[in-house]
């Protein structure tokens, strides 16, 4: 089928603002993704246009970008989600929101990956080692409790979907929060007290307002409201 | 260009980098530079496990992971090096889990260990579970708790600062160059010591389980810089990624008990591998799959088999083999989510109740430059020490690997010997001295970057990337033979000639341009297939991911030894060879 892709452009070298490029593919398969078009308008069309990317598969988090209107990550929107039953493929993207643009589809990451470092995102334990040099125990359950959240892969889709992070940038948002979850709830750290006067303080947690873009946005189908909430319960009753 | 001064540069931030840069950073003043943000590092789409023979649910010995590993490679692993590698893997795994790594728990609260190919009991032969995992994304957590320590220890990172080469004069180091994503501007990192942890090439190839960032930037550069490259003909080709696209199917799938079927609905293996079957080492099972296809006994009689892991299936072979393991949906789900959820989003296929498709993908390089034990880059036959330069993880040949690498051993790799690059690393800096920059320095990459911004000869980047994959997955891919490689290595040729003459591309801007970094990728992913190509061609045997329709034996008399490709003055590549370390195991057939 054939594919008209809209696309917003920025280039901070040339252009006063952004504009939208418009270009036509043909032999689009259902099953290619919007990165796979996206590639093709590069590698065959206009090698300036400019995204990041690296596994092509949704793990390393490199692509995320809004996709007619929605947040997602282009390698793992396929086109088969986006065509009606007519061939008749129309694909919006544009950069992520509520960050710097920096040219294209690109945008500045640092404050976002400045709200993850904020929240001690690191396992904590100053205890000894158990004697016998070996694992820590925990039994399966325990470790169940945290899973959903130790498969976040940072690609920003949640938090740059966030009414809350968009009207207030210094918002830690979401992600940064799924972040803090997984070792909140994890019964091996010790961190527990100081991690959550990080997400207690005026833009941690509470600028949350259970609006579930992120758990909508999100390409690992972490549950990422239910994690903020649990966070809050922790805060407000002082145990995970 | 600004000049930054530190001990040390550690050049890429996936499971080796960040570990050598923990250690490295006690002891010297380290920075670490990613072409991308660390978390995007390959590192973190390892899935199945890592290997340890923890002994968590039955006898395990690291003396049996070594045989196994030595046996995988066919033999070219050096064996000093792997006993290293499996002493140490017990260590590392308990280390990562005190770091804080969310490994699967079995009831008595230990690690969770479950079987991988080629892992076996020395004395049975029968499937060991070593392979320590978190679900399976193993990598993923791997790649998180190392960059979270990092955090913590507050190792300096230059994010998105791409590499693109390295300061020697004679036999030192001085530093690398740099190319400022963001900016379009270098930078010299002025050091003593440079570690390269810059991943594989997979890339080479049009299908394969590789990130398009894995161009092998880091064997490039050094390539280029006077070090020769170990055993690049052995590539290894893993039998399950998805069909067409490449993505890779862990053999933990197997492990869990998936079996492959082929069109006329047999378990093919049994015949390939009569012990182990399914989890024979890679190279096994990958050319069984391709025979099978080349027969006519592909699906449909197309170039796919099916890796059927549904509880109807694996149960009926459990009950077969009188193995009371039963399993079902609920078990799939949580030892297997993220393999399900590729083949749903990508396949339209729900694993639990059908079968998927797969074929022979490109995905690891068990060759890469030569270092020692202790990751020090060394030089010709005689295992010159080049002092200050270091490399670690699949950009580095040990080697451990020998022909074939066995599962999960990776991830060993990374952490044992990113681990011991960086304790050196700090030792080193300690004694050496900062020696001055070369005046020039970075002249000669920023014209080959000026070259490529505003070349004029029409043809796209992708064009000859295009050219390249196809020649090496059609020439130089699970078998080969003399014709095919020098078809190879004759468009190979070419191809290089138009990079070298026509290349143009469109962006010639300065900010965030991949345009001209992706063309300068593709030059170092040209070079490394001819060195490839070269090596594999000469090698007349056939042994691990080196299979040869033409010589279908191995040959220990004449072949048991390692090439060294190294690239003269003149721009041609010259062969050379280093024996093998041998140790407890003497060679002999490989049957599984």
């Amino acid at each position: 089928m054939q594919a008209k892709m809209r696309i917003r452009r920025f280039n901070p070298e040339t252009d006063k603002k952004p504009w939208w490029g418009e270009y036509t593919l043909e032999n689009v398969q259902r099953t290619d993704s919007v990165l796979d078009l996206l590639h093709r308008v590069k590698w065959e069309q206009d090698g300036t246009l400019t995204l990041r990317r690296s596994c092509a598969h949704g793990v390393c988090g490199s692509d995320t970008m809004r996709i007619n209107g929605v947040n997602a990550l282009a390698c793992k929107t396929l086109v088969s989600t986006l065509a009606g039953k007519g061939d008749n493929l129309k694909i919006q993207v544009e950069p992520i929101l509520g960050l710097p643009l920096v040219k294209d589809l690109v945008v500045d990451m640092e404050p976002f990956f400045d709200h993850y470092k904020s929240v001690m995102p690191y396992f904590i334990n100053d205890s000894p080692v158990p004697e016998d040099g070996r694992e820590r125990l925990q039994s399966p359950e325990d470790r169940a409790r945290f899973d959903d959240t130790t498969k976040c892969i940072l690609c920003a889709a949640c938090t740059t979907s966030c009414p809350s992070f968009w009207a207030d940038d210094r918002y830690v948002g979401p992600a940064a929060i799924v972040q803090a979850h997984r070792f909140v709830f994890d019964t091996r750290d010790e961190g527990f007290e100081d991690r959550l006067e990080v997400l207690s303080d005026t833009f941690g947690v509470w600028r949350c307002r259970t609006i579930f873009n992120c758990t909508n946005a999100c390409p690992r189908e972490i549950k990422v409201t239910e994690a903020i909430a649990e966070v809050k319960m922790a805060i407000t009753s002082g145990k995970a | 260009m600004k000049t930054h001064v530190f001990d040390a540069v550690i050049v890429g931030a996936g499971g080796a980098g960040l570990m050598a840069a923990l250690y490295a950073s006690r002891g010297a003043k380290v920075a670490v530079l990613s072409k991308l943000y660390p978390t995007r590092s390959h590192t973190g789409t390892a899935q199945g496990g890592i290997g340890a023979a923890l002994g968590n649910l039955e006898e395990d010995h690291w003396e049996w992971h070594a045989y196994d590993t030595v046996k995988g490679s066919d033999y070219l692993a050096d064996q000093d090096a792997v006993d290293v590698l499996c002493k140490e893997a017990i260590d590392v795994v308990i280390e990562l889990e005190h770091m804080g790594l969310p490994f699967d728990r079995l009831p008595n609260g230990r690690i969770s260990q479950r079987r991988f190919g080629g892992h076996t009991n020395n004395e049975t032969g029968k499937p060991v579970m070593r392979a320590c995992h978190a679900a399976d994304r193993t990598g993923h957590m791997i790649l998180q708790t190392l960059y979270q320590q990092c955090i913590k220890n507050r190792v300096h990172f230059f994010d998105e600062f791409h590499v693109v080469d390295l300061i020697r004069v004679d036999d030192t180091v001085r530093g690398v160059i740099a190319y400022e994503i963001a900016t379009g501007e270098l930078h010299a990192f002025h050091t003593k010591a440079v570690n390269f942890a810059t991943g594989g090439w997979g890339r080479c190839w049009d299908v394969t389980s590789n990130a398009h960032s894995l161009t092998g930037d880091g064997a490039a550069i050094c390539l280029r810089r006077g070090v020769p490259m170990e055993d690049m003909e052995f590539f290894q080709f893993h039998p399950t990624g998805i069909y067409k696209l490449g993505i890779l199917i862990t053999e933990g799938v197997r492990g869990e008990g998936g079996v492959l079927i082929n069109g006329q609905g047999e378990r093919f293996m049994e015949r390939y591998a009569p012990t182990i079957k399914d989890l024979a080492s890679r190279d096994v099972v990958s050319r069984a799959i391709f025979l099978e296809i080349q027969a006519g006994r592909g699906i449909n009689g197309q170039n796919y088999v099916h890796l059927d892991v549904t509880p109807e299936t694996v149960n009926r072979y459990n009950e077969m083999a009188g193995d009371p393991k039963r399993i079902d949906r609920a078990y799939i789900e949580a030892k297997l989510p993220d393999i399900a959820d590729f083949t749903r989003t990508y396949l339209g296929i729900d694993p639990v109740r059908e079968p998927m498709p797969i074929q022979p993908t490109a995905h690891y390089a068990m060759g890469g430059i030569p270092t020692d034990i202790e990751g020090r880059v060394v030089l010709g036959a005689e295992n010159k020490i080049l002092n200050g330069l270091y490399a670690a993880g699949e950009v580095a040949c040990v080697s451990v690997h020998g022909a074939n690498r066995l599962g999960t051993n990776s991830l060993v790799d990374l952490v044992v010997f990113g681990r011991r690059s960086g304790i050196h690393m700090a030792e080193y800096c300690q004694q050496a001295d900062l020696l001055p920059l070369p005046t020039g320095a970075g002249q000669d990459v920023w014209a080959e970057l000026e070259r490529i911004r505003n070349g004029k000869g029409g043809v796209k980047p992708h064009t000859l990337r295009r050219r390249m994959q196809q020649t090496m997955t059609d020439n130089v891919g699970v078998f080969r033979t003399e014709e095919s490689m020098s078809k190879a290595i004759e468009d190979l040729r070419e191809i290089r000639d138009d990079y070298n003459l026509k290349l143009q591309i469109d962006d010639k801007g300065n900010k965030f341009n991949t345009d001209l970094l992706e063309a300068w990728e593709l030059g170092c992913l040209l070079e490394l297939a001819e060195v490839t190509s070269i090596s594999a061609c000469a090698r007349r045997e056939s042994r691990g991911g080196h299979a040869r329709d033409d010589y279908q034996e191995r040959d220990d008399l004449n072949w048991l030894k390692h090439s060294l490709c190294q690239k003269d003055e003149f721009g041609d590549y010259n062969l050379d060879y280093k024996p093998v370390v041998l140790g407890r195991y003497e060679p002999k057939k490989r049957v599984y």
